[in-house]
């Protein structure tokens, strides 16, 4: 049992998602702490990437902010073990592969254990590739989290079984970034994850307002919202954590 | 060549969002099934004689040969195709498989333009709904076929994001699949990509190799010494190589764009600059920095103006079948020129990157040698970019 876990215990697990660096290390720092403070229960940090084919251009401008503020995959190892003299809460890394891979997934594996990372989302890695991954990881008691999305059918069952941390369920089609309304058959989904795992399921793409957590998470364990809190880090920049912390409360109420 | 798994060596592979693996698991099924389906390959024979204007030519270029003084150089004529470059034999084989998969729609990415032209071209032909993403740059460096894919139809999305030319055009491309799967086929106009991409380009472009075999046993009675071709992502230079991977006495030479030369940050020669990565699907040998994030390429030529290169290519440097060369701008536009005045064919910029290469060898090779370059397409398209390159102040 990982400390990921650990984010499913306390009610429906509200999971945001910022971009490391954006537009510093400093800011992500405060909007971490600040997000913990507020209440969620698991977070997401991304390391910034170049071409970040799964992303709408909300995240792709904080992909493009980060990366012109300098921050690096070492910076962002060094930072993290900053955040974790005082941060409990668990945190994944959200990471295109080439990223991981250029840096030697050996030699990623153990820099994330050193620095505290619970575990990692490659939303490039689908389960055909995952094996190349995922065992360094593994050995190193973190969590590969795999992706199931609305047009996964009969391959849920596969990924379901094999999955570890919790399983991230992609709510619509397309990129990420908020949507007016979800459509797909989520409900069909989780149930049949449900045949297949007692892992946690968090729902995300898409997510931006209170009453869309709220009905996301009377499907599922969790809810992840990426976009809308970038988008409040793009406007209000090095001063963002405030509003993020607000939100981040708001959120948990809601889903609650 | 390609594992089951569609790997060729350690490259290659489906490294894509879980949203598009059944898209790609299903054009596999079709693909395995109608690639031995006669009535499918004599659809596909018949578009291509009938519509594209094949067998292309391998034409004796005499004036080159003598004025070079070495090998004797047969030029593979792609740019006589309909729509003017070697794009459309893969097009319309993947047309033709999602029209028979019951797709409606097709997108696609293009970065000089040619691509989206066969693309917008055969969805006109088929009846099929088409968008193209382009980059921005692009959309401004080839204007003309920006136009020539709107009159054929096809809508021209500008993509602003990153660099703005070919690798955003596919990056957003490949979003805009995942955002819409059931109606639509991803066109990919190179051997790139994921599985089953790079292989179902490749046996569409296989064509090439294979009318050179027949035309050069029938013309010289041999084998060619060497066939050369320009690698961006590769299509065009994986057709010439193919069915003489395995003839060992045939050197196979792919030459890519230095841009301003391979020791400055403004080169897209990735077997020569690159180190192997994970990008658009597929793991390969791509310019990037050292913490792997992909490097802003550049070249003159916008067809080869992308950072990565097709996973047989990596395979085939990786064994030492192939060599990658590099060639500048300059060099290119030098060969554009030459080709252009010697035998009076305008070739497109990124064929004169293989033109250039083979002006390098030729006078080096015994008179009884022979060289076939392929001319992947016309410089119709190039020459107000050219103009401009030689200060002359032209507009479309």
């Amino acid at each position: 049992m990982s400390k990921i876990q650990d984010a499913f215990k306390n009610g429906k697990a509200f999971i945001p998602f910022i971009t490391c660096g954006d537009p510093d290390l400093e800011t992500t720092g405060k909007i971490v702490r600040a997000m913990a403070d507020a209440g969620a229960d698991l977070i997401e940090l991304g390391i910034p990437f170049s071409d970040p084919t799964a992303e709408g251009p909300v995240i792709q401008g904080a992909n493009i902010r980060a990366l012109a503020g300098g921050v690096t995959t070492d910076k962002i190892f060094d930072f993290v073990k900053e955040l974790r003299k005082d941060v409990a809460v668990p945190l994944v890394f959200m990471i295109y592969a080439n990223v991981v891979f250029s840096y030697g997934i050996e030699r990623f594996a153990a820099a994330c254990a050193e620095s505290g990372i619970d575990g990692l989302i490659l939303p490039d890695v689908p389960f055909e590739e995952k094996e190349e991954f995922a065992p360094a990881f593994r050995q190193r008691g973190i969590d590969f989290i795999s992706l199931i999305a609305p047009t996964s059918e009969q391959r849920i069952a596969e990924i379901a079984k094999d999955a570890e941390g919790f399983l991230y369920l992609v709510s619509s089609l397309g990129v990420t970034g908020e949507r007016a309304e979800i459509r797909t058959d989520l409900e069909t989904i989780v149930s049949s994850i449900r045949a297949n795992t007692e892992i946690p399921v968090a729902i995300g793409f898409g997510i931006s307002t209170p009453e869309q957590a709220a009905g996301m998470a009377k499907l599922a364990d969790g809810v992840i919202v990426g976009s809308a809190i970038v988008r409040r880090i793009a406007s209000q920049g090095r001063s963002a954590a405030g509003t993020v912390a607000e939100f981040t409360a708001e959120m948990k109420r809601a889903i609650r | 060549m390609t594992n089951p798994n569609g790997r060729f060596g350690i490259h290659g592979g489906q490294y894509i969002p879980e949203t598009l693996m059944n898209a790609v698991i299903e054009l596999e099924k079709a693909y395995n099934f109608y690639k031995n389906d006669p009535q499918f390959n004599a659809e596909l024979e018949t578009l291509f004689n009938e519509y594209a204007n094949r067998p292309s030519r391998l034409y004796f270029a005499e004036k080159m040969t003598r004025d070079l003084g070495g090998a004797k150089i047969y030029l593979k004529r792609e740019d006589l195709n309909h729509t003017g470059a070697h794009k459309i034999n893969n097009v319309l084989g993947q047309a033709l498989l999602a029209k028979k998969m019951g797709k409606t729609r097709l997108i696609a990415e293009t970065g000089a333009g040619q691509h989206g032209v066969a693309t917008a071209t055969a969805a006109a032909l088929m009846g099929m709904e088409c968008v193209v993403f382009m980059g921005e740059e692009d959309t401004k460096r080839q204007a003309l076929n920006v136009y020539r894919m709107r009159l054929l139809g096809a809508e021209v999305i500008p993509v602003t994001s990153g660099t703005a030319t070919l690798k955003d055009a596919v990056s957003e491309a490949m979003r805009e699949w995942t955002n819409r799967i059931d109606d639509t086929h991803y066109c990919l106009g190179s051997v790139m990509g994921p599985h089953p991409f790079p292989t179902i380009v490749r046996d569409f472009q296989a064509v090439i190799s294979r009318e050179i075999k027949a035309q050069m046993l029938e013309k010289e009675g041999r084998l060619p010494d060497a066939v050369m071709a320009c690698v961006g992502g590769g299509s065009n230079a994986i057709g010439t190589f193919y069915h003489f991977i395995p003839d060992e006495s045939v050197r196979l030479i792919g030459c890519e764009a230095a841009g301003r030369g391979i020791d400055t940050f403004e080169t897209a020669a990735t077997i020569n600059t690159g180190k192997l990565g994970i990008f658009h699907g597929m793991k390969s040998y791509f310019c990037q920095d050292e913490y792997g994030q992909i490097a802003p390429v550049y070249s003159i030529s916008a067809g080869l103006d992308y950072p990565g290169i097709g996973p047989e290519h990596a395979y085939l440097h990786d064994i030492g079948r192939a060599e990658y060369v590099a060639v500048t701008d300059d060099e290119a536009v030098n060969a554009f020129e030459y080709l252009s005045r010697t035998e009076g064919i305008i070739p497109a910029i990124e064929s004169a990157h293989a033109v250039a290469h083979a002006m390098k060898i030729a006078p080096q090779m015994e008179k009884d040698k022979i060289i076939v370059i392929t001319i992947s397409g016309r410089g119709d398209k190039d020459c107000a970019a050219i103009a401009r390159y030689r200060g002359e102040d032209i507009h479309e």
